[in-house]
Parts: structure tokens; sequence; C-alpha cells
């Protein structure tokens, strides 16, 4: 393993330490519990939006907080789920009175902690919901959750809820613009080669020089296919076709009622992009692949989204939901309406994104 | 009745008992999970046994709240949340009590459950806590309804809750990572439904410690 980091134990701290010195104009640093956040909160009259999970996906959570996106972030050990005492601690911190949504990523061990965020939040009468992203269309169940994973879609849902925060929507209004920009993105990823978690010093997994892994998630877990290598052009045929022919996808989520006071079973339905509809495309990749072989992946994708009929309005394309430093990438399609594409246009500063 | 110093005695000796036990968890847990239940587990108890000391002279729903908050906020993983639910939910059960009747320790016994089965969304037969937990609510909740005393509900829960554990090792895990090991899963007690049954067990324990005294 050759990497920049002093030691394995410290990864976590000193890289959040180095981001909260470049950045301190815009975020402070908690420790003990740790979680990042916006210098300018608590903003009284606005909702807070919070994130968090496994480090090694950066600039996902940390780097997205900021002005017109995420309030706090809570960072977990590399590929772990953060606590939720660093979850209350960073509502604390940043509410502004009117609510914390957390936006949380289908994987087991976020879910739980999550949850429990929400109530120990409630108990202490900060209001707070939550919702969950499941848009990896690869797995139906993985190493990691029961259902769908919450990959690239995330982010999409971070942006354009933050800036509903920003322009004064409600806790209600916010949470079901959430839902929804998850009911209309799907992802689906593609790994060259695996990544090495600091902790263990060897790769996740053993691909040769000749192999491909589809529909990998962002913690080096296994995806549904490993395969002979194949041009770019393939690759990115494969994976648009996984999103654009993914059949309606129904399952059941959990949220937080306010009127009952409890966890209810939602059922929600995905339906299939058609044919008219303006999309925001994403390619990301996984962290070590260049932003030139995401041009590639991009220009693929837009030749088949025009022969399908299928009109990109907006894009997005870089690292922003990474697995350390994999080669690979993953494409999310999501189906945007006028609402979202005036939030997604809407400022935004952070440490990661800004325009 | 159970007392509040018999509640701290409890818990300082489920950390023992888990320190003790951190290899043989973490072994089952490497047949079939990802091998870090008892390291896991061990450095929530080892928290908590620290913390113990400052716990003194609080009242037991206040000692069973403090014990989730340390155990969900150094667990981590799916563990964390779901003992750390345990206790929480057991700790609004007997809110202001110094000291449990039956009836108490069975309404302690069922929230923690209740919140088990909920966060977990585990479902009787798929290898998991839940499994060991659910069969030891009944056996005590039968208990006291034939009108028996906490020692002798206990010894009947303890009882279940290791038939409950038997029963978990030829089945299929059907939740969290085990499940996908599928057949794999089938010929090992559930890692998290043998801490549980440890933790009924060692309560058992302190009860008839007690008695013996008398």
């Amino acid at each position: 393993m050759k990497k920049l980091i002093n030691k394995p134990e410290d990864f976590v701290r000193e890289s959040l330490e180095g981001m909260a010195a470049a950045h301190s104009d815009l975020i402070k640093l908690n420790y003990d519990p740790t979680f990042v956040y916006r210098a300018d909160a608590p903003i009284p009259g606005k909702v807070a939006i919070i994130s968090g999970g496994g480090s090694g996906h950066e600039p996902m959570h940390a780097g997205f907080v900021g002005k017109g996106m995420l309030y706090a972030a809570c960072p977990g050990e590399v590929f772990t789920s953060p606590t939720p005492d660093q979850m209350l601690e960073a509502a604390k911190q940043v509410d502004g009175g009117s609510g914390i949504l957390y936006i949380v990523k289908n994987y087991s061990g976020d879910v739980m902690n999550f949850e429990m965020a929400t109530e120990l939040a409630r108990s202490e009468g900060i209001r707070s919901l939550n919702i969950l992203i499941d848009d990896d269309v690869a797995v139906k169940d993985s190493l990691y959750t029961q259902g769908r994973r919450g990959v690239g879609t995330t982010i999409l849902a971070e942006k354009i809820c933050g800036a509903a925060a920003e322009a004064g929507y409600d806790l209600p209004q916010i949470a079901n613009l959430c839902r929804r920009v998850n009911l209309n993105g799907r992802s689906m990823g593609i790994a060259l080669t695996s990544c090495t978690v600091p902790a263990n010093g060897t790769p996740t997994f053993e691909l040769s020089d000749r192999e491909i892994e589809l529909g990998i998630g962002i913690h080096g877990e296994p995806g549904t296919e490993r395969t002979a290598i194949k041009s770019v052009d393939e690759i990115t045929e494969i994976l648009t076709r996984s999103l654009l022919e993914d059949a309606p996808y129904s399952r059941t989520l959990r949220e937080w009622d306010e009127n009952k006071g409890e966890w209810v079973d939602v059922e929600l339905t995905n339906l299939p992009f058609t044919k008219g509809d303006r999309l925001l495309a994403f390619v990301n990749s996984m962290g070590g692949t260049p932003i030139s072989e995401l041009y590639i992946v991009y220009r693929k994708l837009a030749q088949i989204c025009e022969q399908q009929g299928l009109q990109i309005v907006r894009n997005l394309i870089g690292p922003y939901i990474t697995s350390l430093e994999m080669q690979g990438c993953s494409i999310t399609l999501l189906k945007l309406d006028d609402e979202m594409i005036r939030l997604w246009d809407a400022p935004v500063k952070t440490a990661s994104w800004r325009w | 009745m159970v007392s509040q110093p018999q509640i701290l005695q409890w818990l300082q000796a489920y950390a023992t008992e888990i320190e003790q036990n951190k290899a043989y968890l973490t072994e089952l847990d490497a047949a079939i999970g990802d091998a870090d239940h008892g390291i896991n587990m061990d450095r929530g108890f080892k928290k908590v046994s620290a913390q113990l000391p400052t716990l003194t002279d609080k009242d037991i729903s206040s000692i069973l709240k403090a014990v989730s908050m340390t155990l969900i906020s150094s667990i981590g993983g799916a563990s964390g949340p779901l003992y750390g639910t345990w206790f929480l939910r057991a700790s609004t059960a007997v809110v202001d009590k110094q000291e449990l009747t039956e009836q108490d320790v069975l309404g302690l016994l069922q929230a923690g459950l209740d919140g088990v089965l909920q966060r977990g969304k585990a479902q009787l037969g798929d290898k998991t806590m839940v499994d060991v937990l659910s069969p030891a609510v009944a056996a005590f909740g039968q208990a006291v309804g034939e009108s028996k005393g906490t020692l002798e509900a206990m010894q009947q829960a303890v009882a279940a809750a290791q038939r409950g554990l038997q029963e978990t090792i030829p089945m299929q895990a059907k939740k969290g990572r085990a499940s996908y090991l599928g057949e794999r899963s089938i010929g090992h007690p559930d890692p998290g439904g043998t801490s549980a049954y440890l933790m009924l067990k060692i309560l058992l324990g302190v009860l008839e410690t007690k008695l013996l005294r008398k």
C-alpha cells in the first residue's frame, strides 16, 4: 500500500483538519463527536440539512457543507457509518429552530444510526425527519443493505434540497422534495481496480488487468458481474441501458410520521424514464479515474440519450462520490422538473462545489 | 424485585463476560458475518464499565439511558443501534424507578424487544438476537402471569433464551450480512443471539447471587 497518510488510524482526523484549515471561512470542525458544520450556522428560520456516512467517499459529504447545500456532515471511520451522537450534536449545533432533514444513504448501519439520531433529536425538542436514498439499480440486496444502495443521487438531493432550504422551504416541503429527487434518480457503477482501505492495507478485491466489475458499490463491495474488459463505449452503453431499462421499482422505506409520532412504512415506486424527459446526467469518478476519461463516458452517454429522445438539460462531471482511489465511474440520471432545475441552478459555496 | 445496585452489578458483570467472550463472539461472527461482533461489543461495554462508577446515585431508568448512549456512540455498525435501542427502550419502560417488580422487569424486557424488532426489522427465524430475546420475553411473561416471582420468571426466560439460541444453529440467516452467505450460515449459533443470551444469563446470575446470600 502506498498512500499519502501518516498513520492509518489518523487518516480521517488529519484529513478533516486539513480541510477545515483550508476552508476556515466556510466550515468549522467539531471533535468528540466529529462533525463538520457551516461556519455561519445556525441560521434562524432555515431548515438545516445534515448528511453523513463512512469516510473514503470524499468530497462527499464534508466537501458539500456550506451556503446552498449541507449545514453539517458527520463522517464515520473509513466505510463505516457514523454514530448517532455525532448526528445529534451536529443537529444541536446547526438547528435554527426550523428543524433538521437528515439525508441518509440506504445501508443498514447508516439507516439504523440515523433513525436513532432522529429519535434522539426529537427527544431533545429538535424537529427532525430523515429521507432515505436508494438509487443503485445494480443490486436488490447487497452486502450492506436491504434493498438498493444509496449512491450518486444522494449528492444531487443534497444540492437541490440545500437550495430549497436556502430559499426558505419548510421541513415537510424539503422532505417531500428529497423523496421526489430519490424517486426520479437512478445510478450504476463499474470498477476497473479495487480500492485499498488504509486500516487493512491490501486491496479489498482482486481484479486482473483484463477484468472489470460491473454494478459495484462505493465500499468495494462486489458488483453483479465480473467480465472481460470492454471499450468505454461498450461500458457506457451497459451502464446507461441499465438505467434506462430499469423496470418500475417498488419498495417499502421507513420514514418518521410527524402526525403519528412514530416510524411508518412508506410504499414508494420509481417510474422508468420516458421519451421527452429532461435529465440531469452525472458522470462520477470513483476516485482514480481522470476527468478526461469521464468525458469519453459522457460523450457516449449523451449520444445514447439523444437517440432515445431524452434531453440532457444539466450535467455534472467529476469526482463527487468516490471510493478512495478506485478506478472506475458511475452514471446517475435524474429526471428533472422546473422546480428542481431552478434549485439546481441556485448558488452554492462549499469547499468542493461552488457556482 | 430487582434493585438499583443489582442493575449496576449486572452491567459490570456483563461487561466482564463480554470481555471474556470477545474472541468467541468474534469467531462466531467470522463464520457468518464480518468478524467484529466481539471486538465491537467489548469496545462498547469497556466504556460502560468505566462509566458505571459515575452512575451509582442514579435511578434505574437513567442508568439504562446512559448505557444506551455510551453503546450507540462507541459500538457502531448494526450492533450499536440494536443494543443501544434495547437499553434506550428499556429505560423508558422504568422511568424514575429505584427498584423493579416482576411487572416492571417484564415491561423492560418487552420494551427492549419491541425496540429491537422495530429498529432491525427482523422476525423470528431470521437468525438474529430476536430469536433469543423473543422467547425469553414470552417465557418471562408467562411466568409472571402464573404469579411467579422475578427470580423464577428470569430462570424460565433464560432457559427459553438458551433454547432459542440453540435453534439459531440450524437456521439460514435472512438478515444482516450473514444472509449473503446463504447456506453457509447454517451450523453456527448467531453471534448477536449469543451476546443477547449472555446478557440475560448474567442478569439471572446476579439475581441468584442475592438469593443465595439470604
